[in-house]
């Protein structure tokens, strides 16, 4: 068959060569490294991922969450960790989405952008997020030491920590969703007579929320796995008694993990791996979650 | 040329509603005016008008609503029996209006009278200062960071920019409807309710309310059954009615349009423009158009904006070139740069 106008070229779906356009060898052999890379990269995570499984598999049990730690593996559990975390993130989360959200409603909404001030703390909003997690912990210590407090292993010690650790990172994620929010829509509002404020509080904000909610949830899972804050702390190993109150003592499961793998003994490696399978599982449905939400509910303009 | 607020020969109706609907044609000043209406019956206009064959002279978008019942078509300006003042009474009056964006002036001096119950059309090029000028008649500007206002501009012989003025009480009193469409991510009843809502009106019946504001948008017949679905779900030109209806809910003296059918289809265009005309009767329309059939065709007045470059730093500046009645702007312009403009030789 020939084409209705013959210009000597090749007909669509015939390549000259084998190794034209994209099958140049120069492209397949970046591709076959970009695989490389991923396969690499996606491997020690499986086996990561695996061999916990096949470590914790037995102790994952009904007395992982209801034994509080002993000296013998067997009689050994996490529940004041698990308590503890629970405690903690929660106190987290209330003192730290209000204060991020307010802020990044500020910076957003109400801040000139026009004064150095105001940049300086944007820029620096942004740096804080970059920051090791360590010194959040430090700076938590310092300012319970400033306070007098002597005993610095608390809930509320280690939400302040953990706080510090992820409000820049609520702030960034606050503004993101705010600055989502299509102009036409505060002009709209202002036009018919709103005040900023209305059309913040009605209008910008609970179409943000998505947005929020999301960033919100992966700061905290963020923050659920941190350790290190909380060890400069002072965070207890040994806990046999519920976290009950701001004030009370309290271990998280990073911490209880940290602990259990630096025994020699393989029942207590086999507990951690256990919790470690309880802490993936709660990361892995915090994430979902906040992948849910912002694929049900996030607005599209 | 013939005023048309006092002549409007039957015999002629054909040809000069075609010169209205095109802009090349009006320029060369051979219709009798740009503000005959097509449909006297229904507009209540008296018995000394139109031959039906005017109606074959309408574009097909308004043909599609002209079948529908309770509909009326406009395509011109003011009826002919109502009678337009010579000058405009000036519910909002400009003068020697400077508006900059930091230190850069994008309008100069403009001094401008807009009519109680009258629709004023500001046109010109892109980059003349209409859309500025017409942010700053509600302080809509106030909201662009660096935007200032020189010169007065009042409200009912208030000075809108005057300190103890509360700009929300002037944007409640003149409303405005955007480009785009932009409908709140809320049910339709509560896209009405929320300027009532905020601006803390009395309200004796929300749902009242609501009704009559849809009803005059001419959107209550197409989504009175589905009042509490989003607005979303509307069509574009249904949702630039929404938000004519949701401006007209708090009950404005002004209604300010800034483009308001440059996104929307033909037929939307059509209905936008029915209704500017019907809205005539209660409130005062500015609208800001890149169209200039849309300004002969809905226009009581028309004011042509252009830039010029400033003689020292080359900064372009809006400026008024000339405001008149829109059957003079359209037909016997005295400024050169109209006459250039309105027939297409640049802009």
């Amino acid at each position: 068959m020939t084409s209705i106008i013959d210009r000597g070229t090749t007909p669509l779906g015939h390549r000259r060569s084998k190794f034209s356009g994209e099958r140049t060898p120069r492209a397949l052999i970046f591709l076959v490294l970009i695989w490389a890379c991923l396969a690499f990269s996606f491997l020690f995570l499986l086996i990561l991922i695996v061999t916990t499984f096949i470590d914790g598999a037995d102790r994952f049990t009904l007395s992982l969450f209801t034994e509080y730690p002993a000296s013998s593996p067997d009689r050994a559990g996490a529940r004041p960790a698990i308590i503890g975390s629970a405690w903690v993130i929660g106190t987290t989360a209330v003192l730290t989405i209000p204060l991020g959200v307010a802020a990044a409603i500020h910076l957003e909404e109400f801040a000139d952008k026009r004064k150095w001030y105001n940049r300086v703390i944007e820029l620096n909003v942004q740096n804080l997020a970059a920051v090791p997690a360590i010194v959040y912990g430090l700076l938590a210590l310092a300012v319970l030491s400033f306070l007098g407090v002597q005993n610095k292993n608390i809930v509320i010690g280690g939400a302040l920590a953990l706080g510090l650790l992820i409000l820049p990172v609520i702030i960034i994620s606050t503004r993101e969703a705010i600055r989502s929010v299509p102009i036409e829509i505060r002009q709209g509002s202002m036009a018919l007579g709103a005040s900023k404020w209305q059309t913040v509080w009605r209008q910008v904000l609970p179409a943000s929320v998505p947005g929020i909610a999301t960033g919100s949830i992966l700061a905290l899972s963020r923050a659920l796995g941190e350790a290190a804050p909380l060890l400069v702390l002072g965070a207890l190993v040994f806990l046999s008694f519920d976290p009950n109150g701001l004030l009370s003592g309290f271990t998280t499961m990073p911490i209880q993990i940290f602990d259990w793998t630096s025994r020699p003994q393989a029942g207590f490696q086999e507990l951690a791996a256990a919790t470690s399978i309880l802490l993936l599982g709660l990361l892995v449905i915090m994430n979902g979650l906040a992948i849910f939400i912002r694929n049900r509910f996030q607005t599209r303009w | 040329m013939t005023d048309p607020t006092t002549t409007t020969p039957a015999t002629t109706q054909g040809s000069s509603h075609a010169a209205a609907a095109s802009a090349g044609a009006t320029s060369t000043g051979t219709g009798t005016g740009a503000t005959p209406a097509s449909e006297s019956g229904i507009d209540g206009m008296g018995p000394n008008n139109t031959s039906p064959t005017a109606d074959s002279n309408l574009t097909d978008g308004a043909d599609i609503l002209h079948q529908q019942p309770g509909m009326t078509v406009h395509l011109t300006g003011r009826a002919a029996s109502e009678a337009l003042p010579e000058k405009p009474n000036g519910i909002i009056r400009c003068e020697d209006v400077n508006v900059y964006y930091g230190n850069f002036r994008a309008v100069t001096g403009v001094n401008l009278d807009f009519g109680f119950n009258e629709i004023t059309a500001l046109i010109g090029p892109s980059g003349c200062g209409k859309s500025t000028l017409l942010r700053s008649l509600n302080r809509m500007n106030d909201l662009v960071e660096g935007a200032r206002v020189e010169g007065k501009v009042t409200f009912q012989g208030a000075d809108m920019y005057a300190p103890e003025v509360d700009a929300i009480e002037v944007r409640r009193r003149i409303g405005m409807v955007f480009q785009k469409p932009n409908p709140f991510p809320k049910s339709i009843y509560d896209n009405i309710a929320y300027g009532p809502r905020v601006t803390g009106m009395k309200v004796s019946s929300m749902d009242d309310l609501v009704e009559e504001a849809l009803t005059k948008a001419a959107l209550w017949t197409e989504v009175k059954d589905k009042l509490k679905q989003s607005a979303f779900g509307l069509s574009g030109g249904q949702q630039q009615r929404l938000c004519i209806a949701r401006t007209i809910a708090v009950k404005p003296d002004v209604i300010l349009m800034d483009e308001p059918c440059s996104a929307l289809d033909p037929i939307a265009t059509v209905r936008i423009e029915d209704l500017m005309h019907d809205l005539r009767k209660e409130y005062t329309i500015v609208i800001v158009t890149h169209n200039m059939q849309q300004a002969a065709r809905v226009a009581d007045r028309t004011a042509f904006f252009t830039a010029l470059a400033d003689e020292g730093t080359g900064d372009r500046t809006g400026v008024l070139v000339e405001y008149a009645k829109t059957s003079k702007i359209f037909e016997s312009p005295d400024d050169q740069r109209t006459e250039d403009y309105i027939s297409g030789r640049f802009g």
